[in-house]
């Protein structure tokens, strides 16, 4: 009978330990991983912001992701902490594609520095054009309405549920309703670069917040 | 907020720049940062150890000491440095913390002085990260034990009593602790020496004695000194039932004193004298009498009262109790096994004492056990081969697994109760951590009912919202930009679950700016709460209208029991006044106007409404309430 007991507790043994090793290698693996940016020079002859700036958003990125890239999950949980009251994962996977310009499923310090610099210190059209960019899912070169609906649902989500007034099943169709109104002039049902860079100049306001946020660093 | 979100700021105020084309009103303005943007290292001197870090790293956690304006009470103008008179080695991990964003326990530490330097730090003992928390949980029960133990018995012995204690708590207090007063010392040792003796006496009298004169056979004493013994026992049970039925009368709970371990070994101990007191002289019951002085046997366990030892011995096998069921069961398992393989294998011997599967058990356990008296040996051939086995194994069953058994068992006990446990924990600590989180999101409606989003300059915004750190405006800064971007506003859950019901009352309100108190459907929901909101866009024109309210919910008090609990947040305070119930009829107005899609109004033609939303909230008030409560050390 003790055989028994004693044989089973081994067993179990065993196949934890075998499941632990599994596992460290994992780790090992993923850990191995890592990536270091070019040259400081390099990086502020290539982004618009100065030696200092650079290194005080690098210590921080290094800080928080020490193997040097960012993956969607941690990007994902890292916007979420901002946006407490509702669910940020979707604008965020959207957001990540957009930053993730190569599509390598990680940003990495050059791609993120690259984003800010245009975000921040770019010329109008430049930032247009990366809010272009973010709104076209499929990179196609059109923003059709499906596109746009999944991005203003997205954000409504970042909301929450507890929203004055409250929120309903059509608010963000309306939203995208006015929003291919005001950008779509030619009617066709999909807005293009061109016509969305020439409907955000016609309005003041927009040009207005671009300039807001340029001393956000 | 928690780990490093800090750094993350200007990147997610950045990717606000992909609301702007969507917004449909203009976006506010951003907060301005007075202070120097580049970063700066900044000396912290604790007891002579000097720490140097970066700006950064400390404001990565605005809800610390060191994160916050608080730690400017330590600088030092002199040596333009930071001084804490507290613990240097301790401050090493509370800096890994800032640096690293987790926080280790050292295990050479002891955990009260952890404990004091992570209050004294602003740091929440929840945020101890996996690696440590199992240590740091195991070693805080340890110390909370060991402190209850010593409370425990401090309180309960040798404080003296109130002079005005009744002859009962005097008597049960003599009882309990025997180091009391004399009296009770000499009770205590006189039913010692009576418990003795009674054991005594009981074991003697069954020895045999010479027999008297005239007879051959050996005499028990018991029989020969019948009278003696006798009145030794009744003078025994005489003191016993005194005692029990003193107890009996002092206990401060006489029903949980006769459902005690001890006052039913008591009753047993004397039960069987008074059975055979009242049970007539006959020859049947005697032998059921007999048997019943075997309970007098049960008298030794009364000096589990006079031994800690005894009572440690039993609350071990208490609490060892399901590990030892289960060496039982897994034992008996064994032996009815054999004992059936035994029996079959001998009963086709003659004359064998194998005569049936219980009388085997016996062999059984006796052959597992090593013991081997002899008294049933096995005949034939297979007999002898399972007999054989019986016995080899009997030495792994037992010998060998018994401690390894008992150990695992132990081990993968605790491991259950360790995963219930810390599931359960888990669950404690994920809501502490959410109220602390909570607070944040709670902070930003507060920052709306103060006024901070006034796009007015800074000379007229509230103290408490300047005093707000500059990570704190930049996140509302953000939240505002959202709330424009999809022309919704944050609330809070009770807000929204009020608006529901409004709703879908077909509540038609907007009221012109009349101060009049209504009645009617206003009164539905204004009885309940009438609140009232500063107004923050410039094109209002709503009056703010005096009145009582209810219940200011979107104010929570932050209650600290005295020295147990950490502040849960510096950065966000908000204070439930629960004692700010005034009087309903007092209100004079109620104002609400929410715009209602035309589809939800009735027949009743309503007045142009203003197109903003008013709920107004008593902003006076409540401001007044934060000042007073928020813990600004910058006033």
């Amino acid at each position: 009978m003790g055989l028994v007991m004693g044989t089973f507790s081994m067993q179990s043994n065993k196949q934890d330990r075998t499941y632990r090793k599994d596992k460290i290698d994992d780790d090992f693996e993923l850990s191995i991983v890592c990536h270091r940016p070019e040259g400081l020079d390099k990086l502020e002859a290539q982004t618009n912001f100065s030696k200092q700036e650079l290194q005080v958003l690098y210590r921080g990125f290094k800080n928080e992701c020490p193997s040097g890239v960012v993956n969607e999950d941690t990007f994902k949980q890292i916007y979420a902490q901002f946006f407490p009251h509702g669910d940020a994962s979707t604008y965020a996977h959207y957001l990540f594609n957009a930053f993730d310009s190569a599509h390598s499923g990680s940003i990495k310090f050059e791609g993120f520095i690259m984003a800010l610099s245009t975000l921040l210190r770019g010329s109008v059209r430049e930032k247009l054009t990366w809010t272009f960019n973010l709104y076209d899912i499929n990179r196609d070169g059109y923003i059709n309405k499906e596109e746009m609906t999944d991005i203003v649902s997205a954000i409504y989500d970042m909301m929450g549920k507890y929203t004055y007034p409250a929120l309903k099943t059509d608010t963000p169709k309306q939203h995208v309703d006015a929003f291919f109104q005001k950008m779509d002039k030619n009617r066709d049902g999909v807005v293009t670069l061109d016509e969305f860079i020439l409907s955000c100049q016609e309005d003041e306001n927009i040009m207005r917040s671009l300039q807001l946020f340029k001393n956000v660093i | 907020m928690a780990a490093g979100v800090a750094t993350w700021m200007p990147f997610a105020r950045a990717a606000a720049v992909g609301w702007l084309p969507l917004a449909q009103k203009t976006m506010p303005k951003p907060p301005v940062d007075k202070k120097s943007r580049s970063d700066e290292i900044l000396f912290v001197n604790v007891s002579g150890l000097r720490f140097q870090t970066w700006k950064n790293t400390l404001d990565r956690y605005p809800d610390t000491l060191l994160g916050s304006s608080e730690k400017e009470f330590f600088y030092n103008e002199e040596t333009q440095e930071y001084f804490f008179d507290r613990d240097p080695e301790m401050f090493r991990h509370i800096l890994n913390f800032f640096r690293t964003g987790k926080l280790h326990y050292p295990r050479h530490e002891c955990i009260q002085a952890f404990e004091e330097e992570l209050a004294f730090y602003g740091i929440i003992p929840e945020i101890i990260g996996d690696c440590c928390m199992e240590e740091y949980r195991d070693r805080k029960k340890e110390n909370q034990e060991r402190l209850a133990e010593d409370t425990e018995a401090e309180n309960a012995g040798d404080a003296p009593l109130p002079p005005d204690a009744t002859l009962r708590e005097r008597l049960w207090r003599a009882f309990e602790n025997p180091h009391t007063s004399t009296m009770a010392l000499v009770f205590y040792y006189v039913t010692g020496f009576f418990i003795a003796v009674s054991v005594i006496a009981n074991v003697v009298e069954t020895v045999p004695c010479r027999p008297i004169k005239g007879s051959i056979k050996d005499l028990p004493c018991g029989e020969k000194f019948s009278v003696a013994f006798s009145c030794l026992d009744t003078a025994c049970v005489l003191i016993f039932s005194f005692e029990y039925l003193m107890r009996l009368y002092a206990a401060p709970s006489r029903c949980d004193f006769a459902r005690s371990v001890m006052s039913v070994i008591d009753v047993v101990a004397i039960l069987p004298f008074y059975i055979g007191l009242v049970m007539p002289e006959n020859e049947e019951v005697s032998g059921a009498f007999v048997t019943l002085r075997v309970f007098r046997v049960f008298r030794i366990f009364k000096f589990s009262r006079h031994s800690q030892g005894l009572r440690i011995l039993g609350c071990t096998l208490q609490a060892c109790a399901s590990e030892l069921g289960f060496l039982l069961f897994s034992l008996t398992m064994a032996v009815i096994i054999f004992a059936t393989v035994m029996f079959y294998a001998e009963k086709g011997t003659k004359g064998t004492t194998f005569s049936s599967i219980p009388a085997s058990f016996w062999y059984t356990i006796v052959t597992m056990t090593t013991l081997g008296y002899g008294d049933m040996v096995p005949d034939s051939i297979a007999g002898k081969i399972f007999g054989s086995i019986c016995s080899l194994s009997g030495v792994l069953v037992i010998a060998l697994p018994v401690p390894v058994i008992v150990s695992n068992f132990a081990r993968i006990y605790h491991q259950n109760q360790r995963a219930d446990k810390m599931r359960a924990q888990q669950k404690v600590r994920q809501a502490r951590i959410r109220m602390a989180k909570k607070g944040a999101t709670n902070a930003f409606l507060q920052h709306k009912e103060d006024g901070g989003l006034q796009d007015g300059d800074g000379d007229s915004t509230p103290l408490c919202v300047k005093n707000r750190s500059a990570f704190e405006h930049q996140h509302h800064h953000l939240l505002h930009c959202l709330e424009k971007t999809t022309n919704h506003e944050f609330t809070d859950e009770v807000t929204y679950s009020e608006v529901c019901v409004t709703d879908s009352v077909g509540f038609r309100t907007s009221r012109s700016t009349s101060l009049s108190s209504q009645q009617g459907a206003t009164t539905t929901c204004c009885s309940r709460r009438a609140k009232r909101r500063a107004f923050r866009l410039a094109n209002s024109t709503v009056s703010v209208s005096r009145g009582s309210v209810q219940e200011l919910d979107t104010l929570h008090v932050t209650k600290t029991p005295a020295g147990t609990q950490y502040p849960q947040s510096r950065s966000s305070l908000n204070a439930r006044t629960e004692n700010l119930k005034l009087n309903c009829d007092d209100y004079t107005a109620a104002i609400i106007s929410i715009p209602t899609p035309p589809a939800n109004t009735p027949d009743e033609s309503l007045p142009n409404s203003p197109a903003i939303p008013g709920i107004l909230r008593n902003s006076r008030s409540s401001t007044f309430n934060t000042q007073e409560t928020v813990k600004i050390s910058s006033l």
